[in-house]
């Protein structure tokens, strides 16, 4: 069976050919994940199992970057880098901080 | 994917800065979902840990932006003036990438080259593997579904959506990347050319021409 990250052949829609660039939000996660690999914490093939390893309805609703965040917070979880209850709690203080300052656009709800 | 290592390891140290933006925040730059607002977190949490500090953040962001596609017109003008580095470049893509001072060093580059009989183009079926030492992050489409599915099995209607028509008769050569091996397209050099420095010629190299969906620029009459 195909994995979800194994599209190649697959029927799709036309091709979006205009880049749009990164945002502000993109770069950060893009810039946290070669950091903490700077650090010998993950490594390449690491991260693409990691992925690989959403299952098909994360990776198909996830978007590219949000992939790697997932991915990112299972792997510091399981290398006993930080812990899925300070994880919650940050979430939630920062939710509430975006909220406070205005740059919380939608209540995004947790999956 | 990446597999950069930042080899700079030294720490400035004393960063208090939460790296927010001071400006208001501009449209994109609203937090939509869940994933954001967790990706704010983990870096707040990994930073006061010590995991990492928000200067090499920072300075991985900026590594980041500094890698152009610029980098890779500049091997590719090199490559279609000088006849001993295009030699050099089709043995092996790193070392030639580096004399040019570019460093390509936990990836394998091989460059690839388009003549009247074969045109090339580049996909990661499986992800966004791409040469990002030499020309930087992928564009979002090359990192599309659909492009990553359609390109191998209708690579000359794909090539059509981008505007780049490849006749009957000339091959079409797909080339799916791989975590270890990383393409680049060296495209034909356009006519009329002859006169142009190398500067002139690296101006007419695409981002797109080294991916493989477009061809060179012609230059300004």
């Amino acid at each position: 069976m195909r994995g979800p990250h194994d599209v190649g052949g697959l029927p799709e829609g036309p091709v979006e050919t205009e880049a749009h660039p990164l945002t502000f939000w993109e770069k950060q996660i893009d810039g946290l994940r070669a950091a903490v690999g700077a650090k010998g914490l993950v490594n390449t093939h690491e991260n693409r199992a990691a992925v690989e390893a959403l299952g098909h309805d994360a990776y198909n609703t996830l978007h590219y970057y949000e992939r790697w965040t997932a991915t990112l917070c299972r792997q510091m979880i399981e290398k006993g880098v930080l812990t899925q209850d300070e994880i919650d709690a940050r979430v939630a203080a920062v939710r509430r901080r975006l909220a406070d300052t205005g740059e919380l656009e939608t209540e995004g709800g947790a999956p | 994917m990446s597999g950069d290592h930042d080899h700079d390891h030294d720490h400035h140290g004393h960063d208090h800065d939460h790296d927010h933006p001071h400006a208001p925040p501009q449209p994109d730059d609203k937090v939509h979902s869940y994933y954001q607002i967790l990706g704010v977190a983990l870096k707040e949490l990994l930073i006061e840990k010590g995991v990492v500090e928000a200067a090499e953040v920072r300075r991985q962001i900026e590594r980041r932006d500094s890698i152009t596609p610029a980098n890779g017109s500049k091997v590719v003008a090199k490559a279609w003036t000088d006849p001993a580095f295009r030699a050099r470049l089709f043995a092996d893509g790193n070392s030639a990438v580096a004399e040019l001072g570019f460093e390509m060093t936990t990836t394998k580059l091989v460059a690839v080259e388009n003549t009247p009989s074969e045109h090339n183009v580049v996909v990661c079926t499986l992800c966004s593997c791409y040469p990002r030492d030499l020309l930087g992050l992928p564009p979002s489409w090359y990192k599309s579904r659909a492009y990553r599915a359609r390109i191998v099995r209708e690579p000359r209607a794909v090539l059509a959506e981008f505007g780049t028509r490849v006749p009957d008769d000339v091959a079409v050569r797909v080339h799916d990347s791989t975590a270890d091996m990383r393409f680049l397209v060296v495209p034909m050099r356009p006519e009329g050319t002859q006169g142009l420095r190398e500067d002139e010629l690296a101006a007419l190299v695409t981002r797109d021409s080294m991916v493989g969906v477009a061809v060179a620029r012609a230059p300004e009459r």
